[in-house]
């Protein structure tokens, strides 16, 4: 069975996007990359070391004609920091898919969604097909449609905190609400983590530091993989309804 | 008679041989101009005229390239 989603006109097989950041070395990434079966990577956008540029780049690893690079604005606090960054980002790559992310906070990483609106009106007048990282607010998630992004990447939790999936019910309604792909960015821990978000009908999840921090990034990319794979299968088949099968409201009447 | 221009470069200060272009600036930095992306005084120098743009004094270079990142 051929089950494909679609971004800005490029099709792909997984579902799981990977972040390349917070890896002991190029190699391992590599290999957490490979083991999880993503077609695409995030990646950042940084001065060049000019003080030693010999340094190994991630390009000699990851192969950008085999892997296509996102290229994030981590780090941008501000519309125009996000626009001029990916600018750059446009020139390296060539390519004019992207991730917006701008943040409010430096403690929380949360997305300050008026900028996030006003970038994500600028890159699409540019030329631009950005995938917004985002609250988990519908209203939100339709006004970023609404400008033209590309894909709704919303929040499970804060950056970095593994903490899972926090509300699903808001996912599940950016979900119903949305015409453009919706990936979970952010929060996943774990496997288990990875595979809510696929049963809430999310057509993909990206992920960093939940294979980056694990004991064994290699192991974990593997089992991300199949996680999403798993509840991707779940959410097609159709999962059974839960009952109470313990509710206290029974009739008392007719007790003997 | 000063044959350099005063430069800056990803914040720092350098000066550079007067009269060369933004791709041999790169190379003169050691970076390979193919997988570089540059910014003069905030506007994006397209990768296809690196050799055609000439540095000039007080100019204001962002140099970046792709680093791993979530």
């Amino acid at each position: 069975m051929s089950d494909t989603w679609s971004v800005a006109g490029r099709t792909f097989t997984s579902r799981l996007i990977v972040g390349t950041g917070k890896y002991k070395s190029f190699e391992q990434n590599a290999a957490a990359v490979a083991a999880s079966g993503a077609e695409i990577v995030t990646v950042a956008v940084r001065r060049v070391n000019v003080s030693d540029p010999g340094q190994p780049l991630l390009t000699d690893f990851i192969d950008p004609k085999k892997i296509t690079y996102l290229p994030n604005t981590a780090g941008c606090f501000t519309a125009a920091d996000a626009v001029r960054t990916l600018r750059l980002a446009r020139e390296a790559g060539g390519w004019d898919l992207v991730k917006l992310e701008v943040l409010g906070e430096a403690k929380t990483l949360y997305p300050d969604m008026r900028e996030t609106l006003k970038a994500t009106e600028t890159l699409v007048a540019e030329g631009f097909r950005p995938m917004v990282y985002c609250v988990d607010d519908p209203i939100a998630a339709r006004q970023l449609e609404e400008a033209g992004a590309v894909a709704i990447m919303p929040l499970g939790a804060p950056i970095g905190s593994g903490l899972g999936i926090q509300n699903r019910v808001t996912i599940r309604l950016i979900v119903e609400g949305a015409g453009v792909p919706v990936l979970v960015d952010a929060g996943v821990g774990t496997a288990s983590d990875a595979a809510v978000a696929m049963e809430l009908g999310c057509d993909g999840v990206l992920m960093n530091t939940a294979i980056a921090e694990a004991k064994d990034p290699v192991t974990m990319a593997r089992a991300m993989k199949l996680a999403v794979e798993s509840g991707r299968l779940a959410y097609l088949a159709g999962r059974m309804g839960q009952r109470r099968y313990a509710d206290p409201s029974s009739p008392l009447a007719g007790l003997i | 008679m000063d044959q350099t221009v005063s430069i800056r470069v990803n914040g720092a200060h350098r000066r550079v041989p007067a009269g060369i272009s933004v791709a041999e600036l790169a190379r003169e930095l050691g970076l390979e101009p193919a997988r570089v992306a540059v910014e003069r005084n905030l506007e994006i120098v397209p990768r296809s005229t690196l050799a055609a743009v000439a540095v000039e004094d007080g100019d204001a270079y962002e140099i970046v390239t792709f680093v791993g990142g979530g």
